[in-house]
């Protein structure tokens, strides 16, 4: 598993850094490791000072989130099917990336099909309407893709299998500019991803 | 092919700028004006022009209406701009009082318009300040579902497109002091950050980790990339090396950070942040630590851009359907609302900015004075145009 290798890792990492320190006192669950270099070879896969071609730099900042999942994280990889959960479309207020409790039902779907089928990857989109500066969107689209992703996890679902990503104002479902285009708009799509 | 055609299309863009550089700037006397301003309640300064055509006149209009000044036939200029077009630009700028020479120069290379922003820098430079006319903008241009980056000329002459990605393509920061940016792509699938380094047309990814990857901000020393990841699962506000090394998480919240900037110092990263359900702009130190508040008087704050002085924050404020660019002293305190627009970008003089303006269903780019709140829409440019960036 990737996560227990990062775990491992971070471990490492944290006993280096408290060896190279001589235990100042840092923040615990903070690992600093900079101006370190290590040569590949000596501790391969350790330390901020380089990386393997491909590799994620080990950083001691794991906590706090689920991490994103590494066998899924390029959806395009991967057949995408839109049909599955079509109907399934969450939406949100203005502004807002609370997942409604009218909502429930179709995160229930969404749950219950993820389970019976732990092979398969969920890719979660999240979007806005135009009501936003388009920074601003990009980062609320990620978030509302973020809280389905951590309520999914809530159901039992596998963080190592959801994947979000966002589309921020750029995929808009109706082009009008009233609140009943805005309120399609406002959402996170379900995209099931299956080997290609 | 392209990349190649483009490169030679740089270079000659580039020559064309040094070629328009004044071959000195030996001023026997520079008066310095007092460069300290109070945001939108500055008055331009009236100058008077004759003698250019059409063209020559048209931007000198343009680079000094953005920089704080205004062309008067009524009112008593306070300098006099005279000069011709024939082949060569001959420009004058003469003190209205005592009729000093500030400059009488012969332009030659470029074109027309380069010529007359060599004159307009020359005149600014006369006056102790440092022109704009050299400098260049970076912008999304949306191609129909998807968009592509571009690079222009501040006035937006000579635009150049420089992906061709097919996808959706955003948030240009340029590299300082260098001729490159970062930005997000979707080429891939997923919102990647890369840096493109423009005069070799390489490109290498900065951040690709699972997730989205957004916003990328380039820091004051070109070295550091601020930037938006949710790799943790959470969004938040990351720092790392450019060329994708030590990375660095500054924020873990389940909200939604967004839109970094740098102090010129490279000591802060400003963002725009939600805490306690209150939406604000928040620096923190680029080595870590707890964020701090930047008041504004504003209730949703978004995208701000640090001066290049190190003294204004200027960033996008929401009100109902509309949005304005707003500044506060950095230190924070009451913002000044400027216009009517958003994701405002500071140009090295730390008084023009060039912001998006929405018009029907898309947005085209403008300039504004700060001081003065003079504005200028950067016609040059067509279709639909956001998120600009200025080459600092």
């Amino acid at each position: 598993m990737k996560a227990t290798k990062i775990t491992t890792l971070l471990v490492v990492a944290l006993a280096l850094t408290i060896v190279g320190t001589g235990c100042r006192n840092k923040p615990v669950g903070v690992t600093d490791i900079k101006n370190k270099q290590y040569r590949v070879g000596e501790n391969p896969g350790v330390g901020e000072g380089f990386k393997l071609p491909g590799e994620t730099p080990v950083t001691g900042d794991l906590t706090g989130g689920t991490p994103q999942s590494t066998k899924f994280s390029n959806p395009d990889d991967f057949n995408q099917d839109r049909g599955t959960f079509a109907a399934n479309t969450v939406h949100f207020e203005y502004d807002s990336s609370v997942v409604k409790s009218s909502e429930q039902s179709n995160l229930a779907a969404v749950s219950a099909y993820m389970k019976g089928n732990s092979t398969i990857g969920l890719l979660i989109e999240g979007h806005c309407d135009e009501r936003g500066t388009e920074d601003y969107n990009n980062s609320l689209g990620e978030r509302r893709s973020t809280a389905l992703r951590e309520a999914l996890i809530a159901m039992g679902v596998s963080a190592e299998n959801i994947i979000t990503r966002s589309f921020g104002e750029y995929k808009p479902v109706s082009a009008g500019q009233d609140e009943s285009s805005y309120k399609q708009n406002r959402r996170g799509e379900f995209v099931v991803l299956t080997p290609k | 092919m392209k990349k190649g055609f483009q490169f030679s299309q740089m270079l000659a863009a580039l020559a064309l700028i040094v070629c328009v550089a004044p071959a000195s700037r030996s001023y026997s006397e520079e008066i310095n004006i007092n460069v300290s301003y109070t945001p939108g309640h500055e008055k331009p300064v009236p100058l008077s022009i004759s003698g250019f055509n059409g063209e020559a006149e048209e931007a000198i209009k343009f680079a000094l209406t953005i920089q704080g000044f205004t062309f008067t036939s009524s009112e008593q200029p306070q300098y006099l701009l005279s000069g011709s077009v024939n082949g060569n630009l001959v420009g004058r700028a003469q003190d209205r009082i005592n009729r000093t020479y500030l400059v009488n120069k012969s332009y030659s290379g470029g074109s027309t318009r380069k010529q007359a922003y060599a004159f307009a820098d020359d005149f600014l430079a006369a006056l102790g300040r440092k022109g704009i006319g050299s400098t260049k903008i970076a912008f999304k241009k949306d191609t129909g579902v998807n968009s592509e980056i571009c690079i222009a000329d501040f006035d937006g002459g000579g635009v150049q497109t420089v992906t061709s990605d097919n996808a959706i393509v955003i948030s240009p920061s340029w590299i300082p002091g260098r001729l490159g940016l970062c930005y997000t792509s979707y080429r891939n699938g997923a919102p990647d950050i890369y840096q493109h380094d423009l005069s070799s047309g390489r490109r290498t990814p900065v951040a690709r980790y699972p997730g989205s990857n957004l916003s990328p901000a380039v820091s004051p020393n070109g070295k550091r990339v601020a930037m938006i990841l949710s790799r943790s699962g959470t969004v938040d506000l990351y720092v790392g090396d450019i060329d994708g090394g030590n990375l660095k998480r500054l924020t873990q919240s389940r909200e939604d950070e967004s839109s970094p900037c740098w102090s010129p110092d490279g000591q802060w990263i400003c963002f725009a942040g939600k805490k306690n359900e209150r939406r604000s702009l928040w620096k923190v130190s680029a080595s870590g630590g707890e964020p701090v508040r930047i008041a504004t008087g504003v209730s949703n704050p978004s995208e701000p851009d640090w001066s290049p002085d190190g003294k204004w924050i200027v960033f996008t404020s929401q009100r109902g359907g509309g949005f304005d660019v707003c500044v506060v002293p950095a230190a924070g305190g009451t913002a000044t609302v400027l216009v009517e627009g958003e994701d405002p970008s500071w140009s090295p003089n730390s008084r023009t900015v060039v912001y998006a303006r929405r018009s029907g269903k898309g947005k085209n780019l403008s300039m504004l004075d700060v001081p003065t709140k003079q504005t200028k829409t950067v016609s040059r440019i067509s279709g639909k145009n956001s998120q600009p960036s200025w080459a600092k």
